[in-house]
């Protein structure tokens, strides 16, 4: 079930859908309004969409899942994303990643048991100067190395 | 700032502004006043997305702190700028009209900029860039290598200007070019001027702007499009977004003078939504220009409309691709569509659309303001102007930088890049991201520009540039790329969909080590297949990472296929660790490995059965003598 899917963000949702100037072409604009609200885009909101905007349920999911920025599946309190953009591949950090699956025993694009991190793999914050980099929500970690994974994950510690 | 409504009030205005950049501009009389002298100053500190990561809004907080205390608000002035281009050495912090330019500044540095270098005018010589060769100390920016063979006309307001004034963008010449446009010129000198300036497409494709323009021109209908393609997905570019964040109201100028040209009044800026400080500096700089009445109805009161808003691509790399990016601004999957028909006659909403990449807008307000003769006559015979490459991976000075073409990839790596990272040796420079080649040491003096990359198996593509050295495996680099191109294929065409799959398996399995001749050729006669039958640009250039790889360093193949080894020792399945003589027998690396494939008695040499070993390193990390190598 969706966690976040209060009726307050359902009320702004449909508030935001009828505010368009046009609601021809704005499936992608909704759905990053809908991501924002709600963390992710589980089935009530694809569908909620899909009636909102008078179009097929199937487009919609069609949509979400043709995009990476998109996601179906909730994520963690954090998120761990590992550049792997070509300048911070060949620095190494393709072996940070996996020093960060080990150690949160998941795989790249997974949440941990806990809820507390999602691991993912991004291409290019277009920060090359700091290859390899690591953001952890908004926070950005430049020359990550693979001894460096512990401390930044104490940094996160429950 | 008010509406201004005739082209004639623009430029009083801007005359008004033009000396609110002179203190930064180089004036070598105020810049010997101002040694050991308290005075008027400007600080300008990086705020592109490189720099912010290392904390330089703290440093600009800061600074403006210790100003403040110190008693110099009235003459000192601290404020963000575009991204200066030498990213390794950021947060920079720029002191006009000393001229300093101070790398590596952490936000503790600001009480000491502060105190001694705008209360008594002493330069910090720990802040300075150190030339690595000479050990020399640079102060000023133009002195530096890095610096001294770029022309910087894209760039050229980046490290300037502060991106969220547009009256600093005014005074730059800013919107003079569109003023003339549209009050001086027909549709067709513009379009003329723009095929003489021999401005080619900068996201790739390198077809001729104008020609584009004129395309566009060509059908009749009640509504046109001009699009700004700022879906810079080639990992490892970053041009486009340093030019929207340091010099955003150049493109908004250049996409209303492509607008006048082809006759559209609407303005779609298509941005990847993982960049957040462009979209902010867009927004700020779109409600700038509108205020001003310099988008909106009746631009300088002509009959002239225009105006631009921002549609968010969601993470898919084949929306770069024209005809994809208009299916995605219409809410739909960014799959592309066959051409003809080209977006010039049918695009976006089915409407005649024309579709230019960021910076091949950011150079045309400055083509206007000094001419086609003078555009064209920096460049070589087919390609004209500067480009802009984003230098990464094994190099020591990572950056934007900024040259004309011709220039060869030697001057770029060695004279601008500053060579190899930590000594090593240069094995090859990949342009033209996923969609580009592996260029060797042989190319090096080649002269770039559209033509010869492509003779060389390489593209220019949006100007990506990775340099690798000879710890990278090449089966590695190619494999790294398929893995980025099988998932970005949108999977729309069979070759694409299918065909790089089984490039990426057959890849796969050499670095694995169980590659076969057979697989060699099979790479070959598959990938140029996927070249001819794709439909898209995506696929058609997919396979060259492999080609490229397999056509200069076909001896790492060899090694991979044949001796079952990795040269550089990078893939994992062909690597041995090896227990040298240096075992002093502590037992260490025994009580470490994870699947007791290590053996030995106390204080005698240690021995690794490789058929257990599963290469995880845990031993070479616990030996505390480096006996143990791998190979």
């Amino acid at each position: 079930m969706c966690s976040n899917c209060s009726s307050e963000n359902f009320i702004v949702l449909e508030n935001f859908i009828n505010d368009l100037p046009s609601k021809e072409g704005a499936l992608i604009e909704v759905l990053h309004k809908a991501q924002g609200l709600f963390g992710y885009l589980p089935q009530e909101v694809q569908a909620f969409v899909a009636e909102k905007l008078n179009i097929p349920v199937s487009k919609v999911y069609g949509v979400v899942t043709f995009y990476s920025y998109f996601t179906i599946k909730p994520r963690g309190e954090y998120v761990i994303n590992v550049c792997m953009g070509t300048a911070c591949f060949v620095r190494g950090s393709g072996d940070v990643l996996d020093e960060f699956q080990k150690k949160l025993k998941v795989k790249n694009g997974e949440t941990t048991d806990n809820g507390r991190f999602t691991l993912g793999s991004l291409r290019c914050v277009g920060a090359c100067g700091l290859a390899p980099v690591v953001t952890v929500n908004d926070k950005v970690y430049g020359h990550v190395t693979v001894d460096q994974v512990d401390k930044i994950l104490a940094d996160y510690a429950e | 700032m008010n509406k201004i409504n005739t082209f004639n009030e623009f430029k009083e205005i801007q005359n008004r502004y033009n000396t609110l950049l002179e203190m930064r501009k180089i004036n070598e009389e105020l810049e010997k006043t101002s040694e050991g002298n308290r005075c008027s100053r400007y600080l300008s500190i990086c705020g592109g997305t490189g720099c912010k990561s290392a904390q330089s809004d703290e440093i600009l907080e800061n600074l403006q702190k210790e100003i403040a205390a110190n008693g110099l608000t009235d003459e000192v002035t601290a404020a963000i700028t575009g991204c200066f281009g030498f990213c390794e050495k950021g947060p920079i912090v720029k002191v006009s009209p000393d001229n300093v330019f101070y790398v590596n500044v952490k936000p503790s540095d600001a009480a000491e900029i502060v105190k001694e270098h705008l209360l008594k005018g002493n330069v910090i010589e720990r802040l300075l860039f150190e030339e690595p060769s000479s050990k020399i100390k640079v102060k000023k920016q133009e002195d530096m290598p890095f610096y001294k063979k770029q022309v910087r006309i894209a760039l050229r307001n980046c490290g300037l200007i502060n991106p969220e004034d547009i009256k600093e963008y005014i005074a730059e010449d800013g919107y003079i070019a569109l003023g003339k446009v549209i009050t001086e010129m027909s549709q067709d000198d513009i379009i003329k001027l723009m095929i003489d300036s021999g401005l080619r497409g900068r996201g790739g494709g390198g077809f001729p702007t104008g020609k584009k323009w004129a395309f566009a021109k060509m059908y009749d209908a009640d509504q046109k499009y001009i699009i700004c393609n700022a879906d810079e997905g080639d990992p490892g570019a970053f041009m486009d977004r340093s030019i929207l964040e340091g010099d955003p109201h150049s493109v908004l100028e250049a996409m209303a003078i492509a607008g006048y040209s082809i006759g559209a009044s609407i303005g779609c800026i298509y941005i990847r939504a993982e960049y957040p400080l462009a979209i902010s500096r867009l927004r700020i700089a779109i409600g700038q220009a509108r205020e001003c009445g310099l988008l909106g109805k009746n631009i300088f009161g002509t009959d002239f409309s225009f105006d631009i808003e921002i549609k968010y691509g969601a993470g898919a790399f084949v929306c770069g691709e024209e005809t994809a990016l208009i299916q995605s601004i219409e809410g739909e999957r960014g799959e592309p569509t066959n051409k003809p028909p080209f977006p010039a006659q049918s695009g976006l909403w089915n409407k005649p659309t024309c579709v230019n990449n960021v910076e091949t807008l950011a150079n045309i307000p400055a083509i206007i303001n000094k001419g086609a003769a003078w555009y064209s006559s920096i460049g070589t015979a087919t390609s004209k102007g500067t480009k802009v490459f984003a230098l990464a991976g094994k190099i020591n000075n990572v950056g934007l930088v900024e040259v004309p073409m011709g220039t060869t990839l030697r001057e770029i790596i060695f004279d601008i890049g500053g060579g190899i990272k930590n000594g090593r040796g240069f094995k090859a420079v990949q342009t033209g991201g996923p969609s580009g080649g592996c260029i060797t040491a042989e190319f090096l003096d080649t002269p770039i520009d559209y033509e010869s990359l492509s003779a060389i198996g390489s593209m220019m593509g949006s100007g990506g540039m990775i340099v690798m050295d000879e710890d990278n495996c090449m089966i590695d680099i190619a494999k790294f790329y398929l893995e980025f191109t099988v998932e970005e294929s949108c999977g729309k065409c069979s070759p694409c969909r299918i065909g790089n799959k089984r490039l990426l398996e057959m890849l796969d399995k050499i670095s694995k080590g169980n590659g076969t001749k057979e697989d060699l050729h099979k790479l070959k006669s598959l990938g140029n297949t996927i070249k001819d039958t794709s439909l898209c640009g995506l696929g058609q250039t997919a396979p060259n990472p492999v080609l490229s790889t397999i056509k200069y360093f076909l001896n790492e193949y060899e090694a991979h296929i044949y001796d079952k080894t990795c040269p550089a020792g990078v893939c994992k399945n062909l690597l041995r660790y090896n227990i040298t003589d240096k075992c002093i027998g502590c037992t260490k690396c025994a009580r470490q490995c994870p699947v007791n494939c290590i053996s030995g008695k106390v204080k005698t040499l240690h021995v690794i059965d490789q058929d257990k070993c599963i290469k995880c390193g845990a031993c070479q990390t616990a030996c505390p003598v480096n006996a143990i190598i791998k190979k």
